[in-house]
């Protein structure tokens, strides 16, 4: 575990540079993101329905994951639905633990306790570029 | 009814009807009002209470609005607040697609008695990186639930989280704690399910609601299409458990079960006038029961329509309002034909007495026309409607849903009051008998007939039946004039029935036999005049002798006695003369 953090920790630093080149071709050159990119916060909500095993897992899991790929560059917000159920709309919350990825656009989704890593990298967009530098 | 509707409220309840211990509660299924027509009828008294319902059927049948019409008829009618969990709309589609049906959705809203939660389920698109589960679907759902203290809830369509996650063994687990979320909080509940193949459902939802299932189908044979709803099971009550058209018309759906529709409609003893004096004669003199329904069947050019024109037109002439359904002929076609034989219908047209609809049988379904026809009706609240011919709907569509359609509409019209005439083409065989089997609901049937005689085709009139009215069993002889329909005796004789010119031709001889007759005894009669003048004066003759003869006796007798006189004072005078002194006696002493 700690030889693949490393390795993905270097992997993802890399890839930040990188990572741009294929998003800019998705979207129309020029967009005014792109210069930021490298210190850009990535603004992540975990919805959560109560202090749960699951929603505990859920968020240290998570919280593993952004300290080695986005280490000071995070922020993560809790939202409690059994607290605010009304929020479940807005981000049309069906399964939990869901995190969305708020920024950088676009807005993504991914569900579950996040003990798969390579599929949050994937949801979060992270992976494809860890992918092209192995 | 009672509004125990939460379980939990029901056991102080029930221990309170129920004093001894020993007897177990009855587990009566409490129903609400569904909210579509027809079908609290079919399931004697709806949907079941606290519980879901499951509404399957293919796209397009109708499921969305079954589920979205129960909440919202419930928030309406029944003052209870509903929540829709919109699995397949958008908020601007939602309110806009149901506003047709004259749902309030947005004033609902308003009101807090309707909450509409649009659920986006995103296709495939979310990674699923462990275990999850649907928490957040019920967190949202409670929610809606608590803020307006909902009682009915409808899902349309859950088994969209089956395209929107991948863990099927998952999804069944919750879409089956849902339903008993549903169940455990007294909610009464519609969750719509795509028909599958070969299970009722798709995802086999039928599995986890048990209490009541409803499908609905909608069919094309011979290219009309017909919706059908068919309560495939309802736990613990009996239901009607046929297939039962329904109509999805301008107030949503409407299921119109034959055997609920009932025979309990007002009657009227109130006669309406034919049209034709001389059939209102034979109808006792009356002519038809107001809200009863005519039939008047014939083969082909026997002058149905003008029959049932003239009937129009003596309504409007009444000052009612008539509904005109011509299925074979345009408007004006029929306006036209109708002027020929001295019926001015279009001045009822334009004082909007008269109103035309006109539509080929084959151009919609027959629930479609069906309910063009309720909206006409409810449109212009007419004492009659005629329909010309009812028959043509039986090249459109199987038998046996043009009777059901037929029984429909007579019995819907028939609950309004409004006299209905039916026109009924007949085969030339002539039974007497419609294919499409609704003659035992007519009240009144006239049956025109052809009668061929002597290479001439003439038309005969006769009442079939008619209930409640002594009428006429003579067969009439049916004339189409300028001046319009007039009824003629047939000729009835030792030479069979006589109609046209036969019957003409007879009347002829007939008249001229009466003639001569008639001659005959007028030269008798001066016969006799003469007779009893030469009588008369042979009679005045004698009497005229008589008194002549009697005359002569009298002057007869005078002069005897004048004679005699005359002799007797001679004989005196000749004694006095003798004894010569004028006393005799005297004269002798």
């Amino acid at each position: 575990m700690k030889l693949s953090k490393t390795t993905k920790k270097r992997t993802v630093s890399k890839l930040e540079k990188a990572a741009r080149a294929p998003r800019s071709g998705r979207r129309p050159a020029g967009t005014p993101r792109e210069a930021g990119d490298a210190r850009e916060i990535w603004q992540l909500r975990l919805y959560v329905a109560g202090q749960t095993p699951r929603s505990i897992l859920a968020f240290a899991n998570l919280k593993k994951i952004c300290e080695e790929h986005l280490h000071g560059r995070y922020r993560i917000e809790v939202i409690d639905l059994l607290k605010n159920p009304t929020l479940a709309r807005g981000d049309q919350i069906l399964a939990v633990p869901t995190l969305v990825r708020k920024l950088p656009p676009p807005v993504k989704k991914i569900i579950g306790d996040f003990t798969n890593t390579e599929r949050v990298l994937v949801g979060l967009n992270l992976v494809p570029f860890a992918e092209s530098l192995r | 009814m009672t509004r125990p509707s939460k379980p939990k409220k029901a056991p102080p309840a029930r221990t309170r009807a129920l004093p001894s211990p020993l007897v177990a509660a009855p587990e009566v299924l409490e129903k609400v009002p569904s909210g579509i027509s027809g079908l609290d009828k079919l399931t004697n008294g709806g949907l079941p209470r606290g519980r879901p319902t499951l509404v399957c059927g293919g796209p397009g049948s109708g499921k969305t609005l079954f589920a979205v019409q129960t909440v919202v008829r419930g928030a309406l009618e029944h003052d209870e607040p509903g929540v829709i969990l919109a699995f397949e709309d958008t908020a601007d589609d939602f309110a806009k697609n149901f506003a047709s049906f004259g749902f309030p959705i947005e004033d609902l809203i308003a009101k807090k008695l309707l909450l509409v939660d649009y659920v986006a389920v995103e296709r495939n698109e979310i990674e699923e990186t462990g275990r999850y589960d649907l928490e957040g679907l019920f967190v949202r759902l409670q929610s809606a639930v608590q803020t307006i203290g909902a009682k009915r809830v409808a899902i349309d369509t859950i088994e969209t989280i089956f395209t929107g996650f991948s863990d099927e063994g998952l999804l069944r687990a919750e879409v089956r704690r849902l339903f008993r979320w549903l169940k455990d909080h007294g909610l009464t509940a519609v969750v719509t399910a795509e028909r599958g193949e070969k299970a009722l459902t798709r995802y086999g939802l039928e599995e986890y609601i048990s209490d009541c299932v409803i499908l609905l189908d909608q069919r094309v044979v011979d290219e009309v299409a017909t919706r059908r709803l068919r309560v495939v099971k309802y736990r613990g009550t009996g239901h009607g458990t046929n297939e039962y058209p329904f109509l999805i018309g301008p107030d949503g759906i409407s299921v119109l079960p034959l055997s609920a529709l009932g025979l309990s409609y007002p009657v009227s003893n109130d006669r309406v006038l034919t049209g034709v004096e001389k059939l209102d004669v034979m109808l006792g003199g009356a002519g038809y029961y107001r809200g009863s329904t005519v039939l008047l069947s014939g083969t082909a050019g026997t002058g149905k329509t003008s029959v049932a024109s003239q009937f129009g037109d003596a309504c409007c002439g009444r000052g009612e309002r008539v509904i005109y359904v011509a299925l074979e002929e345009a408007e004006a076609q029929i306006l036209r034909n109708m002027r020929s034989i001295g019926l001015d219908l279009e001045k009822w047209v334009r004082r909007k007495n008269l109103t035309f609809h006109v539509a080929r049988p084959s151009g919609a379904g027959l629930e479609e026309h069906l309910v063009r026809i309720h909206g006409l009706v409810e449109q212009h609240h007419p004492a009659a409607v005629v329909i010309d011919p009812i028959s043509s709907f039986e090249n459109t569509a199987i038998k046996l849903d043009v009777r059901a359609m037929s029984v429909r509409l007579i019995d819907y019209l028939k609950g309004l009051g409004i006299t209905t005439m039916l026109t009924y083409l007949s085969n030339p065989a002539g039974t007497e008998e419609t294919q499409i089997g609704i003659s035992s609901l007519i009240d009144t049937w006239l049956s025109v007939r052809d009668l061929e005689q002597d290479g001439e085709r003439n038309r005969a009139l006769y009442v079939l039946k008619s209930r409640g009215m002594a009428h006429s069993n003579q067969v009439r002889e049916f004339l189409i004039t300028d001046r319009g329909i007039d009824l003629v005796d047939v000729y009835i004789g030792t030479d069979g029935v006589l109609t046209g010119s036969a019957r003409i031709a007879r009347e002829r001889r007939d008249e001229q036999r009466a003639e001569d007759r008639k001659r005959v005894m007028q030269l008798r009669t001066q016969d006799l005049a003469v007779r009893r003048q030469t009588m008369q004066a042979q009679i005045e003759a004698l009497k005229a002798e008589l008194a002549r003869e009697e005359r002569e006796l009298e002057r007869v007798i005078d002069r005897e006695e004048r004679r005699e006189a005359w002799r007797s004072g001679t004989r005196e005078r000749m004694r006095h003369s003798r004894f010569g002194n004028d006393d005799p006696s005297s004269k002798k002493s």
